[in-house]
């Protein structure tokens, strides 16, 4: 797998340099500002780019802008940002090309090789990987009264390991549940949330994080 | 000096009549306070008049505010600021003292004796519009004689007095704006404080928002660290200490090193999650990157409350305006949320005249009031220190309208270094 990485604090970049390569990564380039990010996407248009949101010359959302444009230039090329702090604004800005391939996470989640290397996978794979802590700002918003309100305890620890964009197997592994229990599961759920079943798993993370992002949102 | 002003706020013959009347009957409360304010004096002599004193300086102090007033309705470009010092409690000698040495008094009672030279100069023009029009009625009606000595004979004597009460209505016309300019200028040079007066009490407010500001910065610094010694610090500790034991027993005890190992992780999860929230109450990174307009619209998504953003601005203020308005609007929200039994709340903030403009308006039962201590308060001493204001509406029953202005500038809209190299 072809990786560009791109992060400013030297000793971190190069942890997670040894750390992809480690797991069968090869690091095409990695970059410590917002320019040569841009650059490094557009020519090397790799299987996955793992993006720090903040980086130099202004120290604001540089990343996360190099990725957005780098991605309307090429579409769907797979971004996966990394950030000291989540924001909904972010990760509404990042699902809003609606063409998948991104993911969204706290740098905390590098302590978890494990489940940062298959978010990796994932989003180089055409999935999603949001942050748990996206989706449950997103959960916390919906009103009590709501549909979302219908869902049973099991069906909303579903929901959330949905949106986070795991798979029907990964979500059976973390549930201690059957792959079958949990496909039971999203029926009830696309039922309850009246939307369209899909059984393509990028399509469908993306139809339920905008269903939670959609509701009682204030217009912009 | 003021004809540019006067010229484009120029009122109409009736208003400026009314203001005539207005400053005539000001000018004669002043002429009748003069006498009080001389027996008072004499009185001082022999110790009694002290408190005498007080009562007609305080009087006077109120005449003049309302003549100040009345200036700033007819000049609301130039207002005449009143710079008095504070009186003190405590004795009436205490009272006195300050109220003698204060230069402004003095200013004061110099306007006092100019009352009769202002009354003759507003005299000029309504004397006038009074005999015009006692002549024109008496034309219409001229059952005795004029002023009690001309008594017209033929038609054409019946019509010089109509001739001469338009003339002279005409001249009333001519000369009150004309009075009153020169009036304004005149009273507006013995009323404005010296520039004196006007920095002593800017320098007594800037005093205290200064020894405000710091308190608040200190309480600041005293929060975070010990938030960071009680929190990230600890935990760093407990995570070297782990890693350290895991080092030893590794090679005897794998299991349990690996136990310590995955403990050491958590540990660190948890002090990256202080001091994330740390640093969200130091500076909040959005308000870094994004900016008033992203941070606020971010403050918005995660409100329990549906909240409407409507952000006008063409650039950014001072990053130290940009986060006093931040917090004072997240602060707002909570207090919003928590007392105010609403369902909605409106934010808009825009930029006009060098002033930042913010409105936060929510349809819950209202009753808000910033008593001491209370988190409105906070607000309104960490804008002081930008010289801001906040205005509080919030009738019971609601709605409840908050505004708040800080003077800044905007500087122009960064521009990203990675659509200069496209």
């Amino acid at each position: 797998m072809r990786v560009v990485i791109a992060e400013d604090l030297a000793l971190l970049r190069d942890g997670l340099i040894r750390l992809l390569q480690a797991h069968d990564c090869t690091v095409v380039a990695a970059v410590d500002n917002g320019p040569d990010l841009h650059n490094a996407l557009t020519e090397h248009k790799p299987d996955v780019a793992v993006v720090d949101v903040r980086l130099p010359p202004t120290f604001t959302d540089e990343g996360l802008q190099a990725a957005l444009s780098a991605r309307a230039q090429i579409p769907g090329l797979p971004i996966l940002v990394l950030s000291q702090h989540v924001e909904q604004l972010y990760a509404r800005e990042l699902l809003s090309d609606d063409t998948g391939a991104v993911g969204y996470l706290l740098k905390d989640r590098v302590l978890d090789i494990g489940q940062f290397i298959e978010a990796v996978r994932r989003v180089a794979a055409g999935g999603t990987a949001m942050d748990p802590a996206v989706i449950s700002q997103l959960l916390a918003r919906q009103d009590q009264s709501g549909p979302l309100a219908q869902l049973t305890p099991r069906e909303r620890e579903v929901l959330s390991e949905m949106a986070e964009g795991r798979s029907n197997s990964a979500i059976a592994a973390r549930l201690y549940i059957t792959e079958k229990a949990v496909s039971k599961h999203i029926n009830n759920i696309f039922t309850k949330l009246d939307l369209p079943p899909s059984a393509d798993d990028s399509r469908r993370v993306l139809a339920v994080l905008a269903y939670l992002s959609s509701t009682k949102m204030p217009p912009a | 000096m003021t004809t540019t002003h006067h010229r484009t706020h120029r009122p109409g013959p009736l208003t400026t009549l009314a203001y005539l009347f207005l400053l005539l009957s000001q000018n004669t409360a002043a002429l009748l306070l003069t006498p009080l304010i001389l027996a008072s004096a004499i009185l001082t002599l022999v110790w009694i008049g002290l408190p005498f004193v007080i009562l007609t300086t305080t009087l006077l102090r109120t005449l003049a505010n309302a003549q100040r007033r009345t200036l700033r309705h007819l000049l609301p470009h130039r207002p005449v600021p009143s710079a008095y010092r504070p009186i003190p409690q405590g004795s009436v000698l205490r009272r006195a003292t300050t109220l003698l040495t204060d230069p402004a008094t003095w200013k004061d009672i110099l306007w006092l004796t100019a009352a009769p030279a202002n009354l003759l100069l507003i005299a000029i023009p309504t004397a006038l519009l009074t005999h015009g029009l006692y002549q024109i009625l008496h034309t219409l009606n001229p059952t005795a004689p004029l002023y009690g000595l001309y008594t017209p004979h033929t038609t054409t004597q019946t019509l010089i007095p109509l001739l001469t009460g338009a003339l002279l209505t005409y001249l009333a016309y001519y000369t009150a704006p004309k009075a009153l300019h020169l009036y304004l200028a005149f009273n507006r040079l013995l009323l404005a404080p010296n520039e004196k007066a006007r920095l002593t009490a800017r320098v007594a407010h800037l005093a205290t928002s200064r020894a405000n500001t710091i308190d608040t910065q200190a309480a600041e610094i005293r929060r975070i660290e010990r938030d960071l010694h009680d929190g990230a610090q600890a935990r760093l500790v407990a995570l070297g200490m782990n890693l350290g034991m895991a080092e030893q027993i590794i090679d005897h005890d794998p299991a349990t090193a690996r136990d310590m190992l995955t403990e050491a992780r958590e540990t660190t999860r948890q002090a990256l999650t202080e001091l994330r929230d740390l640093v969200r109450g130091i500076h909040p990174p959005l308000l870094a990157e994004r900016g008033l307009d992203g941070a606020v619209h971010a403050l918005a998504l995660t409100h329990p409350l549906t909240t409407t953003v409507n952000v006008d601005l063409h650039g950014r203020p001072a990053d130290p305006v940009e986060s006093a308005a931040y917090f004072a609007i997240a602060e707002l929200l909570t207090n919003t949320a928590k007392h105010a039994h609403a369902t909605h709340a409106w934010i808009r903030i825009n930029h006009g005249q060098n002033r930042l403009v913010i409105t936060l308006t929510d349809n819950g039962t209202g009753g808000a009031t910033p008593t001491p201590g209370s988190g409105l308060t906070g607000i309104q001493r960490r804008l002081d220190a930008f010289d801001g204001t906040m205005n509080i509406t919030s009738p019971p029953g609601g709605p409840t309208i908050v505004t708040l202005e800080i003077p800044c500038a905007l500087s122009s809209p960064k521009t990203l270094p990675s659509s200069e190299t496209d």
